[in-house]
């Protein structure tokens, strides 16, 4: 049964270095939460605890509001930053390990197994051992791994890296499927565009403590500027001249320029509903001097937000 | 899915990867060979009776009562051809004189002497041969197979650790889970080859017709040599695993493994050279780690009392758990380690995997 993981509280230092810093977020079930930070932000760490790999100097992870215990464990799906199998054995013979170490009879696993191979695309190579498969194949091979028991809860530690873009489709659709399921997915990477076309909710992490954590759409709007981009026949230059107008990237016909009246309002906590009349007034005087071949605000990219919360 | 569900699992996995490796089954197979040589070959070329040309007469009922191989001629010429020829290996010929070509024959001398009642006060006394070879034998068989199936669970564990699989290993089963399945499927294998390898021996050994009181001597010393061996191999098997866990890659095996190495082999030698100093081997013979060569081996030169193999097993036996207890610790303070050799007693102090439970 699919449950709320819930990290509360957790501390965790490596000798004198304080890896985690009061963690505390939700891995809803049926959505993909992406995680996101530098290199030794503690992502991993995190990840570690919640597959009881390290132990929490303090806090708690809870599943559905209980105490997470091997047993809950058992049935997670994990996928390690390091990567690894056996690479003598085939496909086929370390997912059916695999599935029955975690408690699965022989016939639910081989079931499963021709299902999984099917759709990560490694189908005719199952039979083959790990170690004569490419790089590719052998990330596919892992991310069956992690799939095979039909676990109740995924976590993912940087399942993109070293995909080509076809694998990394592949795996997102089987990703997907997993929370069509109800299952709730966490799963890191440093691929901000995949992070960005992939997660509902998302979690920053830096140095330790979580810098912000919701779904990504209200992430996005809590970011978002008053920032528009215009695309005019001739030059936009005159902007620049234009009252409460401040042009941030000028090239030609195309532009982009932030409002002040916008500002105020979002330092007013008011965000950015009032600036609709100012926005308007600019498309006015743009049309007044030729056609408007584009008009709209700029959403913030991912990147974008990352480095502003991580600053 | 119960814990022994779990250790079966692994286990089940260590045996089934290592009966599909051309090496072991090699490796396996020569042994086999070896073992069937050894029994069967002295057997065939032994030959059977020695054949021998007579003329008809007492002598030649006399040497068909000895069993031999006789064939009747028509006079003493005809049988000196026969040896001649290579037909058979000895005549007699009127004298009474026996022919034969280079090899003196025993059998038919011995056929037509008197000889004088013997009677042995120690029917049952080892023959020398034997006595130094059986020592030597559960010595090297203690010693080979403890190092071969020591030195592979070290592998197979610094093989999960170097491939990263040990980290969802450990995060779905609990680490002395894991070992104690890595133990097993060693246990079993190591047992398993050398049970093969001794039946395929005995049963060569039945059919070339070994003398019997050799098979019934050995029997109780082969008896006690099983227990022995079980629990001085798995008092090995837990540290062996944790060399394997203190190393990163195959490459630090050998310097992490070098304390157990020493461990198997210093006893093999020491029970060779000292197997004729009753007091050395009888120390030995408590000692865990010579225990298993020793003991068997006092036992088979019927020098131990019947409760001294008991009190060695018992020793043993607390020892095995004791070394298992460490061995654990070990394995479970180093396995994640993955940056570099680990060093014992950083493992021994690591209590990660200590708080992890419960």
């Amino acid at each position: 049964m699919t449950q709320l993981l819930r990290l509360d509280g957790l501390n965790r230092a490596f000798g004198g270095r304080q890896a985690l810093k009061d963690v505390t977020f939700d891995v809803a079930p049926g959505r993909l939460t992406g995680f996101v930070g530098a290199n030794g932000a503690g992502k991993t760490t995190a990840m570690r605890i919640i597959l009881g790999v390290l132990a929490a100097d303090s806090g708690s992870v809870t599943w559905g509001g209980a105490h997470l215990t091997r047993e809950h464990r058992r049935r997670f799906g994990y996928m390690p930053e390091e990567r690894g199998l056996y690479p003598k054995m085939t496909i086929r013979d370390q997912l059916t390990y695999l599935g029955r170490l975690h408690g699965l009879t022989a016939g639910a696993v081989a079931r499963n197994i021709t299902g999984l191979v099917d759709r990560l695309g490694i189908g005719e190579r199952a039979d083959e051992q790990l170690e004569k498969l490419s790089l590719g194949n052998q990330q596919r091979a892992q991310i069956a791994a992690a799939l095979v028991h039909e676990p109740e809860l995924l976590v993912l530690d940087e399942p993109f890296s070293g995909l080509d873009p076809i694998a990394v489709d592949t795996v997102m659709a089987v990703l997907r499927e997993q929370t069509a399921r109800g299952v709730p997915v966490l799963f890191s990477s440093h691929q901000l565009d995949v992070v960005e076309r992939l997660c509902d909710d998302l979690v920053v992490i830096g140095d330790g403590a979580i810098l912000a954590a919701g779904r990504r759409d209200e992430l996005r709007a809590a970011f978002t500027l008053p920032r528009y981009e215009i695309r005019v026949d001739g030059d936009a230059g005159w902007l620049r001249d234009q009252p409460g107008v401040t042009v941030v990237d000028l090239d030609g016909p195309r532009a982009v320029f932030d409002l002040a009246a916008g500002r105020e309002n979002e330092a007013a906590g008011r965000e950015n509903e009032a600036a609709g009349t100012e926005d308007q007034a600019v498309l006015r005087e743009a049309l007044a001097r030729g056609p408007v071949r584009a008009f709209g605000p700029v959403a913030p990219s991912l990147a974008e937000i990352f480095r502003e919360v991580a600053r | 899915m119960t814990t022994f569900d779990t250790v079966r699992l692994v286990a089940a996995r260590e045996i089934r990867v290592k009966l599909r490796d051309k090496a072991f089954l090699w490796s396996t197979g020569i042994f086999l060979l070896i073992a069937i040589a050894g029994t069967v070959l002295p057997g065939i070329f032994a030959g059977g009776p020695q054949s021998v040309a007579v003329v008809a007469g007492p002598t030649a009922t006399a040497l068909t009562d000895a069993g031999l191989d006789v064939r009747t001629v028509a006079d003493d010429a005809a049988a000196e051809r026969l040896v001649r020829d290579g037909d058979v290996d000895a005549a007699v010929v009127a004298g009474p004189r026996v022919l034969a070509m280079d090899d003196e024959p025993d059998d038919v001398v011995e056929a037509l002497s008197q000889q004088p009642a013997v009677q042995l006060l120690d029917p049952n006394a080892v023959d020398p041969v034997l006595a130094f070879l059986i020592p030597y034998a559960f010595g090297f068989v203690f010693f080979a197979t403890s190092l071969t199936f020591g030195l592979q669970i070290a592998q197979s564990v610094t093989e999960e650790k170097q491939t990263r699989v040990v980290e969802i290993l450990i995060a779905t089963i609990p680490v002395r889970v894991l070992l104690a399945g890595k133990v097993i499927g060693g246990t079993v294998l190591a047992f398993g080859q050398l049970a093969l390898i001794t039946l395929v021996g005995m049963v060569g050994a039945r059919l070339a017709d070994a003398p019997d009181n050799v098979l019934s001597l050995l029997a109780p010393a082969i008896g006690w040599f099983i227990p022995f061996f079980v629990l001085g191999f798995v008092m090995l098997a837990a540290l062996w695993a944790a060399a394997g866990a203190l190393g990163n890659r195959q490459e630090d095996l050998a310097g992490a493994s070098m304390p157990i190495q020493i461990a198997v082999m210093l006893p093999f030698i020491a029970v060779i050279v000292l197997q004729d100093n009753q007091t050395a081997m009888t120390i030995m013979s408590y000692l865990p780690v010579s225990a298993p060569t020793a003991m068997p081996a006092r036992l088979f030169a019927d020098d131990a009392a019947a409760w001294e193999p008991v009190l060695s097993l018992g020793i043993l036996a607390l020892t095995a758990v004791a070394m298992v207890f460490v061995g654990a610790r070990i394995y479970e303070g180093s396995l994640l380690r993955t940056n570099g050799r680990t060093k014992m007693a950083t493992a021994w102090r690591d209590r990660e995997a200590a708080r992890l439970v419960g």
